[in-house]
């Protein structure tokens, strides 16, 4: 059964082309994703099916209605649930659950029944009497999906409904949505992550508004079987990358953990590079198959780090002792240790409110540890702030750009800021346009900017300086893989110079890029290990989600 | 309409309200604090004004009236003896005026001649006619104390307010106030937090409608509007002193009337500004100076330049002030607070009429 039709469907805000001629069918029964890098036109698409957007042009038809004409017909047969769950903080869950239940006129006598079932799927029974504002994103997460259950709708709309969760909320919440498909409902489910899409059974692919593919993700991947290659090899991964990503008919490659994963054009053998030891088929993947789609990754050269001068190995980087930090009495970061070797990828990885940032925000200076202590740059952070400040780049989540400066202007204040000034600054900007490909943009705004070209930007910011040692807050969240791609590839061109770099991220294939993780948890630091080896504790072939679940799920409970 | 939903929006809005200790902030402390800044800080009434007295004569008569001038509780002198002496003072600001007795003084006394001259600082018009109309009563008493004739006989009555205190004046205007911060600023934050947070995009994909979902929002702050009136009147009349001469049920309603364009505008602003800064400062901006500037409260509608004085019609405030006025220091005069009402509910109709024109069921 088909529950919802989209036919030609455009849509346009101001300029931007949100959607272009999108043409599709979804199953009733089914759990299909809606799938794309962000603004690839998910959202438009799933606030349109939920009748708050009309299409400029084209129809749709959800559960046999037009949005359009009859939206309170459709809200009956509906649920949503938009980004940010859509909960009032300042009730409890129970007055949540209740006021959607009378919003959607769920029968008194259906009432107690109903909410006991929805209190029992979601197993937030307990804490019915906690006010939405005090429960963890996954909890919050769950109830935002109760309240859109309340009554059983025939279309269940979930965007973006797992972005900063932690993995095991993350898991429970697939159990749920795949118990609704099998009661008939249509659930569809817009993500970002490319992982999440080879879970769902059908996708739609979006990408800039249009739609890439659609149907089974099998069929997509298996365009690729026999094309997809793990090597194994004796010299340094970055420098293999680098390598096989030059060779003839590689289409895409990336760092996955120690080893490097390559994707062949069709018909090519996989490269035969001389430090490589082994060449192991490995299945292909749906990120494999979205970069194939769209035309192959980019090259490996960093033009931005060719022009960066040697950095000198120094030890220990960074190293923080019990570093620890409270909010009242929540404790954001707890009794965090580690080091950063000279010339390292360290990645920090967790959820949500788990403290990563908390803990980038103490080691750059911009937020005073309760106690413990932080030397970063040799420099004991609590005496030395500044003298580390001016050692360290820094790029934020969301990028701090200036949205009324033009691209030029950024790059000139961050320059001044870093106290360049005459030949030399002009001299640096000019070779970070260059690295980074900004020349045909310097004039225009950076909220005018794609997302890639921001994200680049802000890097270009962050090194004004040549700093030794990177910062880099979620830098990659959401951007599409190609972008991704690019962006790593002046990392690893970085830490081949010397660089030592500390990312934070919520994204676990982005953890496959350094050369350590710890795993951020509640506050802590539940593993620290390379990325091998954290998949390894979690058993054969386990994938770093996987690997994070084991080690929470070995974690005493509250 | 459907009543359950209805009564569901209202419940959810209510228990925010009691739970969000801004609403509670702006509903109830900071009536207190404006009332006390009202009653207490600002206030027109001059008292103890620095007063120079240039006596240039030596008669007996001269200084009698000089010390007239000492006498009364409106002025503290400083005598001099020079002019020369005074005017240093004035422009310093340290004397507000000064009052000058010429040394020709008992000869002018029997000619008839204008006897004294007084000099005020004209940057503080205010304060300056206080001084011109005091000296003048000082001189007319001090003539008709001596059984002689005075040229102009002034004999001043204030009705209603028969001392002139301006708190009795202020205290019921700054109800208007703060009934415009409730129904204006509170509404258009709260609506504005809802889009913030993206509980509305939830709120429209049910099946609620806009009517129910922005009667839900009124309804609470209605209420709280009035609970408002209620506290800010008790204070008014227990701890300040101001009467209240007409009814409870008169107030009440004029109160509901203000509160219908009051509350409108909120949603006016809401349904345009997604965010609660812009929210806020288009509220001030459009709500709370209005009341405080073009209504009456302050500086009277009759002293403004005719273009301003036509803009006042469109004040909501400005009749619930002229309401207020007549309640509390007149009693009923349904004549007058009739046509106040008429004109606030008129006012809310368009408010509510580009409310729900503007408020649609959709992102776009």
């Amino acid at each position: 059964m088909t529950a919802i039709v989209l036919e030609n469907l455009s849509k346009t805000f101001g300029k931007t082309l949100a959607l272009q001629d999108i043409s599709g069918q979804i199953a009733a029964g089914r759990l299909t994703g809606l799938v794309g890098p962000d603004g690839a036109g998910k959202t438009t698409l799933i606030r349109m099916m939920a009748g708050l957007l009309g299409p400029d042009e084209g129809s749709l038809r959800v559960a046999g209605l037009d949005p359009v004409t009859q939206g309170s017909a459709l809200a009956e047969s509906v649920g949503y649930m938009p980004q940010r769950f859509g909960l009032y903080e300042d009730l409890t869950v129970l007055e949540n659950l209740r006021l959607y239940a009378e919003l959607r006129g769920l029968a008194r006598a259906d009432y107690r029944h109903t909410l006991d079932r929805l209190l029992e799927f979601t197993r937030l029974g307990p804490f019915t009497d906690r006010l939405a504002g005090r429960l963890s994103g996954g909890m919050k997460q769950k109830l935002g999906l109760a309240c859109s259950l309340v009554t059983t709708p025939d279309v269940l709309l979930l965007d973006e409904p797992g972005v900063g969760v932690d993995p095991v909320s993350r898991q429970d919440l697939w159990r749920m949505v795949q118990a609704l498909t099998g009661e008939g409902m249509a659930v569809i489910w817009a993500t970002a992550y490319l992982e999440e899409a080879e879970q769902c059974e059908d996708v739609l692919l979006l990408n800039e508004g249009q739609l890439r593919f659609a149907g089974r993700p099998k069929e997509l991947t298996s365009r690729l079987e026999g094309r997809c290659f793990s090597l194994c090899g004796s010299s340094d991964k970055r420098a293999l990358l680098a390598q096989v990503l030059t060779a003839p008919g590689v289409r895409d490659g990336t760092i996955e953990g120690d080893r490097i994963r390559v994707v062949m054009d069709a018909g090519c053998p996989a490269p035969d590079i001389e430090s490589v030891n082994a060449v192991i088929p490995v299945s292909p993947r749906f990120e494999d198959a979205f970069i194939d789609l769209l035309g192959g990754g980019p090259g490996g050269q960093s033009p931005l780090a060719d022009q960066m001068p040697e950095v000198a190995s120094m030890g220990d980087v960074v190293s923080c002792q019990n570093l620890t930090r409270r909010f009242g009495d929540f404790v954001a970061a707890d009794s965090v240790i580690f080091r950063v070797r000279s010339g390292e990828i360290l990645g920090l990885l967790g959820p949500n409110g788990a403290g990563k940032s908390t803990t980038f925000k103490m080691l750059c200076g911009l937020l005073k540890p309760s106690s413990g202590e932080a030397i970063v740059a040799g420099k004991d952070l609590s005496r030395f702030a500044t003298d580390a400040k001016l050692r360290l780049g820094y790029m934020a989540q969301k990028f701090s750009l200036y949205g009324l400066l033009s691209v030029r202007q950024n790059l000139a204040f961050y320059a001044g800021v870093y106290g360049l000034r005459g030949r030399e600054k002009k001299e640096r900007i000019r070779q970070m346009v260059d690295g980074l490909q900004l020349d045909s943009l310097l004039d225009s705004a950076p909220d005018q900017l794609s997302l890639g070209f921001k994200q680049r930007l802000a890097l270009a910011c962050a090194l004004m300086h040549r700093p030794p040692i990177l910062f880099l807050d979620e830098p990659t969240s959401g951007v599409d893989p190609i972008t991704r791609r690019e962006f790593w590839t002046h990392i690893n061109g970085l830490v081949a110079k010397g660089v030592t770099v500390l990312v934070t991220t919520h994204f676990m294939d982005e953890a496959e890029y350094c050369d350590r993780v710890a795993l951020m948890h509640r506050g802590r630091i539940i593993a620290l290990d390379s990325p091998d080896r954290l998949k390894a504790r979690a058993g054969q072939g386990a994938s770093m989600e996987q690997a994070f679940i084991h080690l929470i799920e070995a974690e005493p409970d509250e | 309409m459907n009543s359950r939903r209805l009564l569901a929006l209202v419940s959810k809005e209510s228990l925010q309200i009691v739970r969000d200790p801004s609403a509670i902030l702006i509903a109830f402390v900071l009536p207190v604090l404006l009332l006390f800044l009202f009653a207490y800080a600002v206030s027109l009434d001059i008292r103890q004004v620095h007063l120079g007295v240039v006596l240039q004569s030596d008669s007996a008569r001269a200084q009698s009236l000089a010390a007239d001038f000492s006498g009364t509780p409106y002025f503290r002198v400083v005598p001099v003896r020079h002019r020369k002496e005074v005017t240093p003072l004035l422009v310093s600001g340290e004397l507000k005026g000064y009052v000058l007795i010429p040394a020709d003084f008992d000869r002018r006394l029997f000619r008839g001649d204008p006897l004294i001259q007084v000099i005020t600082d004209g940057t503080q018009p205010n304060t300056a006619n206080f001084v011109a109309g005091y000296t003048r009563g000082v001189l007319v008493n001090w003539l008709s104390d001596h059984g002689l004739q005075a040229p102009i006989r002034l004999d001043a009555r204030f009705w209603f307010n028969p001392e002139v205190e301006t708190r009795k004046f202020l205290v019921p205007g700054a109800i208007a106030i703060i009934m415009t911060m409730i129904g204006t600023l509170l509404t258009a934050l709260v609506v504005a937090r809802e889009w913030e947070r993206g509980t509305m995009e939830a709120l429209l994909s049910t099946p609620a409608r806009i009517p129910e979902i922005l009667l839900g929002k009124l309804l609470p702050y209605f209420g709280l509007g009035l609970v408002a009136t209620m506290g800010s009147t008790l204070l008014a009349i227990h701890i300040f002193d101001v009467p209240l001469r007409g009814s409870w049920a008169a107030l009440l309603l004029v109160s509901s009337c203000f509160l219908v364009p009051a509350l409108g505008q909120g949603l006016v602003i809401s349904a345009l500004a997604r965010n609660q800064f812009i929210a806020a400062q288009a509220a001030l901006f459009s709500g709370f100076l209005p009341a405080f500037l073009l209504s009456g409260f302050l500086f009277e509608i009759d002293a403004m330049p005719a273009p301003i004085r036509w803009l006042t019609h469109i004040v909501p405030a400005r009749y619930f002030i002229e309401s207020l006025h007549s309640v509390f220091l007149v009693g009923d005069v349904w004549s007058l607070l009739l046509q106040d009402m008429f004109a606030m509910l008129g006012l809310g109709t368009v408010m509510f009429v580009i409310a729900r024109v503007k408020t649609r069921k959709s992102l776009e």
